[in-house]
């Protein structure tokens, strides 16, 4: 048998975990850009380094994202890859295929590119994973007659994902599929067209449990919550009762404490509820979310660079959120408007409001301060005023 | 490095086709190169009012202008920008200015 090529990575087709050495060589008995790749990527174990050189910009037309372009700095020893693109196609929102379209997915790229993907990337879309520049543009037109466009990149609005949402959730408080989707189509200029300072994400969550990571994934973040009671089941309660220790798993670790359990009813002051779920994550049958619905609007969610990572804070507390989503969407554009104003060059939203203050954001987006926005008051006493409220206070 | 030959003349450009002596760009450059990017025919006026624009931005500042100065200071929008260049302001219009690539997170 002829020595292998690949020790290094031959080591991980090894062990119970699925292994992407096994795929790529599938790949690569089909495809020599599959092939290549391997031996580069064995070369970096080896070397301990990338061998793929900084950035490249290409595209199709009429788009200024969607395409990231790469080129290998070994172009001698691994040609297949000289160059090998990346191609994001946005995903149906929540992930959800039918196999025909992911046949008809795979017919297009196994025809112009490596035959590898990426399912999905982190912000949600699909990624074709490398493929040459002239094949770009018969590629998206290609894609195209399937019914998949291309998602976002570079300084634009990103291609927006949510959880599976009402698709198979029994806790989800809004439609996440459908802001989701709505958004997508409402905002296509501005994910296919760099319009802004820096990139831009949106997730929709249906419910605090954020399985999209909104809060620390996205720029504005949309998480679903309700109005009122939580709606309680006492017989199934009592159901629950011998399985789970309902006093110490349950009431004791309730964060607002706003828990009774007397071994027959339990008891929920609702108006100290934050809503955080635990209750109903351990007694799904039992409890459930309240009837007024609506989304928690949160605000500057993003990774250390350059100002320390952030999660996303509340700007609007609750919205409802009923199509065609007006409200939503005219917050929307004045928050990109207002940062597109005044942000520096690749400067996220979150940074721009702890440069000029959440004051003036709220001002200029027009909206309330109010105090669910802040965890704590502020603990020093340098305290700026609108001139006007000065002229108010001397008169 | 690749080099392309343009209305008689040798340059040196990346992959991408960005040009890699800035100081060798010249008019006769932008018009030869203009069809892979696209654009048919002649650059019209409009054309090099953007180029000019960036051109002159770059010596200023050292960088490329963000996109939305370039609409707001030429007067158009983004809908126009991308029928002068429909390949985009950075791949399109900063290429044929003879401007470094953008980097960043593309």
């Amino acid at each position: 048998m002829a020595e292998s090529k690949t020790p290094l990575l031959d080591e991980l087709e090894t062990g119970k975990w699925p292994s992407f050495v096994k795929e790529m060589k599938q790949a690569a008995e089909k495809n020599p850009m599959a092939r290549d790749l391997l031996d580069q990527l064995e070369l970096s174990y080896k070397d301990k380094i990338g061998h793929w050189k900084h950035g490249g910009i290409v595209g199709v037309k009429g788009y200024g994202s969607g395409v990231i372009g790469r080129y290998s700095d070994r172009p001698d020893l691994f040609p297949n890859v000289q160059a090998f693109h990346t191609l994001r196609v946005n995903h149906p929102t929540g992930w959800f295929y039918k196999t025909d379209a992911l046949r008809n997915l795979c017919d297009v790229w196994d025809k112009h590119g490596s035959g590898l993907t990426n399912m999905h990337g982190s912000t949600g879309d699909a990624i074709l994973l490398g493929t040459r520049t002239e094949h770009l543009q018969s590629c998206f037109d290609d894609l195209s007659d399937a019914g998949f466009d291309l998602g976002g990149s570079g300084s634009a609005l990103r291609t927006p994902s949510a959880c599976v949402g009402p698709g198979r959730c029994e806790w989800a408080c809004i439609d996440s599929l459908d802001v989701c989707y709505n958004i997508t189509m409402s905002y296509q200029d501005k994910i296919h067209r760099p319009m802004f300072p820096y990139k831009f994400k949106i997730k929709v969550a249906a419910c605090s449990n954020d399985c999209v990571a909104s809060i620390a994934r996205s720029d504005l973040s949309i998480i679903g919550t309700w109005k009122g009671d939580i709606q309680i089941d006492q017989n199934e309660v009592l159901a629950y009762a011998p399985t789970i220790d309902i006093q110490k798993e349950v009431c004791d670790l309730c964060p607002t404490r706003c828990m009774e359990w007397n071994g027959k009813e339990l008891k929920i002051y609702n108006e100290d509820c934050n809503r955080c779920m635990h209750c109903i994550n351990l007694m799904p049958k039992a409890l459930r979310p309240g009837k007024e619905k609506g989304a928690t609007i949160l605000i500057g969610g993003k990774a250390p660079i350059l100002q320390g990572a952030l999660l996303s804070w509340v700007i609007v507390p609750f919205m409802k959120l009923e199509p065609p989503y007006t409200e939503l969407k005219d917050l929307i554009e004045r928050i990109q408007d207002w940062w597109d104003e005044n942000a520096k060059s690749r400067e996220r939203l979150g940074e721009l409001i702890k440069r000029l203050g959440m004051r003036v954001f709220l001002r200029a987006v027009g909206l309330p301060a109010v105090p669910q926005m802040v965890k704590a008051p502020r603990t020093n006493p340098y305290v700026f005023f609108w001139p006007e409220e000065i002229k108010k206070e001397v008169k | 490095m690749p080099q392309i030959e343009l209305a008689g003349k040798t340059y040196e450009v990346d992959e991408d086709g960005f040009l890699q002596e800035l100081d060798k760009w010249n008019e006769e450059f932008a018009q030869a190169y203009a069809h892979t990017e696209d654009i048919d025919g002649t650059l019209t006026e409009e054309h090099w009012k953007i180029i000019n624009y960036l051109r002159n931005y770059f010596q200023q500042f050292g960088i490329a202008p963000m996109v939305r100065k370039v609409c707001k200071d030429n007067g158009i929008d983004m809908k126009k920008l991308y029928e002068l260049f429909p390949t985009g302001p950075a791949k399109g219009a900063c290429k044929l200015a003879g401007l470094s690539k953008p980097t960043g997170c593309v």
